[in-house]
């Protein structure tokens, strides 16, 4: 077989692009085909919708996280503040009587609040970012737990939906957390590709001096990058207390670290100017597969951490090389 | 990139000098109890009293010191093991005749009562062990004991058959190694009953709920649920709906408010309660047998309760 026709040369050029420019997702796709072969539990339309209402709450934390990390800032408080959204939109309901969509809507603003405070602690109080949100990651959490006594809080109806399923027909369900998925990621794509401000981010991120000097109005990208990260992050949090029906004082702890690899994982730089919303949704889907992956297959506890460290590690890895790579 | 660095370490030592200086300024709310002249002073130095669990330690130990007739200072470190250790550093030079510890970091505390057990002042641990210093004594609740209670409990609810699943706590933790080595002891006594998966799910709701719904698609036939905490558990009976207290039975490990909820509503089947007042009763005793002469033993197990719809009202 020494001479390939032109057609078959065209497709196999055609599929190492594909393979080059989607590193994460032909990763997604191996280590899906790796637990359809280890066990039948896995690849079922029930099992994968587990899939996909267990990756929601990282993914929408992880889409705030992208507009953070494509203008080269890093956001750690996106646990803390979802935590803090919806103990505040319990506590709104409970507490001071709001009524539940309100209260709903007064977590969101929680989160969006807390976002801009670091977002001009970042921009105009020239506070590093990974200080300014690590500050706010303690700030967050204690308000949370001061506002909750350190108890769980019971959520209205209006909050508990985002956590449940709507009947469609015949008995098949969507669950509202993949549906706030899909508006997440939509809504983040849109942001990021089709709007002055996202594009700025980008340039941002890429150079922000040539941003600068350019004329861009970096300052006020900063502060929306960090409150778009804050409002996500308080959507986040409320879905995940929609799922318990109750907002938790602990609830999303460690959730930042996850969010910040899904980005990476996806093909964002940590330089930034680089990163799209499909690439983080991929993901986050790829942390939330391993997991359910390894609670199937009953995997150790201790090497359940292993593995998930060095899949990141691995998918992290592949794609630096495929860069450097297309860079010969 | 030196430049940035030094910003960071700035910033960091700003922030900690800050800290240092705020949790001085309110530290060692103590208040004294019950003290005469002639009554021996005992210092209670206790992790937290933001958490109900520990005012009843307090409570259990104020109650016990006033019957053996000891003068008792109870002292509130806010989890902060360095406010702990200046407490206690106060306490010894006022000359206190003994001290009682809960710490708030059980390697940390070992430095903070050093100078006490060099100057022969018994010192005894409750709740959380020190370690890298030999205490008197130390008083905490048996978990393996609760463990092997629990797996009674579930036992007893599935009728001694089926499959069932263990969530485990914080993978190294010791309340989660003695609760499940408790618990998976207890199970041998049950040929009948295969433990099918056990997974971790840090103590934590949410990851009860999703390690939960995970398992119920490898193993959909699975009787009985043991969660080494209520809030794995009440994550596991989220995730079984239904079915939870009908077709599966759920064990927890506490007692906690929301699970004594739980098993009122008859969704939780069991779980087993600590005796926070007993803990500190024990540790009370122990420290009036030190100072006694006496040499109480090094490790006292304070029981623990298992709690089901008989008996919650005691609880609740």
């Amino acid at each position: 077989m020494t001479t390939a026709t032109p057609a078959g040369r065209r497709l196999a050029a055609q599929t190492g692009r594909f393979v080059s420019a989607n590193g994460a997702l032909v990763g997604l796709v191996v280590l899906c085909l790796a637990l359809f072969i280890a066990t039948p539990h896995f690849f079922t339309a029930e099992n994968l919708v587990n899939v996909g209402v267990q990756a929601s709450t990282i993914a929408v934390l992880a889409f705030g996280q992208t507009f953070v990390i494509v203008a080269a800032g890093i956001d750690l408080s996106v646990g803390s503040v979802a935590a803090l959204a919806s103990m505040a939109a319990a506590w709104m309901y409970a507490d001071a009587g709001l009524p539940g969509l309100l209260a709903l809507l007064a977590g969101l603003l929680t989160g969006l609040v807390v976002g801009l405070v670091s977002g001009f602690a970042t921009s105009y109080g020239k506070l590093p970012a990974f200080i300014a949100t690590l500050a706010m990651l303690s700030v967050a959490r204690g308000l949370t737990l001061v506002i909750s006594d350190g108890r769980p809080i019971s959520t209205p109806d209006a909050i508990s939906f985002l956590g449940s399923d709507i009947p469609i027909a015949g008995g098949v369900t969507l669950p509202v957390p993949i549906l706030v998925l899909i508006v997440a990621g939509l809504v983040c794509s849109f942001v990021l590709n089709r709007t002055v401000i996202g594009r700025s981010m980008y340039a941002v991120g890429g150079n922000i001096e040539s941003a600068r000097l350019a004329g861009l109005p970096v300052k006020r990208v900063l502060v929306t990058v960090f409150a778009l990260s804050g409002l996500y992050a308080g959507l986040a949090g409320l879905v995940l207390a929609g799922r318990l029906s109750s907002a938790q004082p602990q609830a999303a702890s460690g959730y930042e670290l996850d969010a910040i690899a899904a980005v990476v994982i996806g093909g964002a730089s940590l330089s930034g100017g680089v990163g799209k919303a499909s690439g983080t949704l991929v993901g986050a889907l790829i942390l939330a597969v391993i997991r359910n992956g390894l609670n199937i297959l009953n995997v150790s506890s201790f090497w359940q951490q292993v593995v998930i460290g060095l899949v990141i590690a691995a998918a992290v890895g592949i794609d630096v090389l495929r860069r450097k790579d297309t860079r010969h | 990139m030196k430049k940035r660095l030094h910003i960071v370490a700035l910033s960091l030592a700003a922030a900690m000098v800050l800290t240092v200086s705020a949790c001085g300024r309110d530290a060692g709310s103590s208040d004294a109890s019950s003290g005469t002249a002639g009554q021996k002073k005992v210092t209670l130095a206790l992790s937290t009293l933001n958490n109900p669990f520990f005012v009843d330690v307090r409570d259990g130990a104020l109650a016990e010191a006033e019957a053996k007739g000891l003068s008792l200072t109870v002292l509130d470190a806010q989890n902060d093991a360095t406010t702990q250790s200046n407490q206690i550093q106060t306490d010894v030079s006022a000359g206190t005749a003994g001290i009682i510890i809960n710490p708030v970091d059980s390697d940390a505390a070992a430095a903070a009562i050093k100078p006490a057990l060099d100057k022969k002042i018994p010192v005894v641990a409750v709740d959380r062990a020190v370690t890298g210093a030999t205490v008197t004594s130390f008083i905490a609740s048996d978990n393996v004991a609760g463990g092997k209670q629990a797996a009674d409990a579930l036992a007893k609810a599935i009728g001694e058959k089926g499959k069932i699943i263990q969530l485990q706590g914080t993978a190294g933790t010791s309340a989660s190694r003695d609760r499940g080595q408790g618990f998976t002891d207890g199970m041998k006594a049950y040929p009948n009953i295969q433990i099918v998966a056990t997974q971790t799910a840090g103590f934590d709701r949410t990851q009860g709920l999703d390690v939960t719904t995970n398992l119920l698609q490898a193993n959909p036939d699975v009787v009985g649920i043991f969660a080494e905490n209520d809030e794995m558990a009440l994550g596991a009976i989220q995730a079984l709906g239904d079915k939870a207290g009908k077709t599966v039975f759920v064990v927890g490990f506490d007692g906690s408010a929301d699970g004594l909820k739980a098993i009122t509503a008859g969704t939780l089947t069991a779980t087993i309660a600590q005796q926070p007042k007993e803990l500190g009763k024990t540790a009370v005793d122990a420290m009036a047998d030190a100072l006694a002469g006496n040499t109480p033993a090094a490790t006292q197990p304070v029981p623990v309760q298992t709690v089901t719809k008989d008996n919650v009202a005691d609880f609740s």
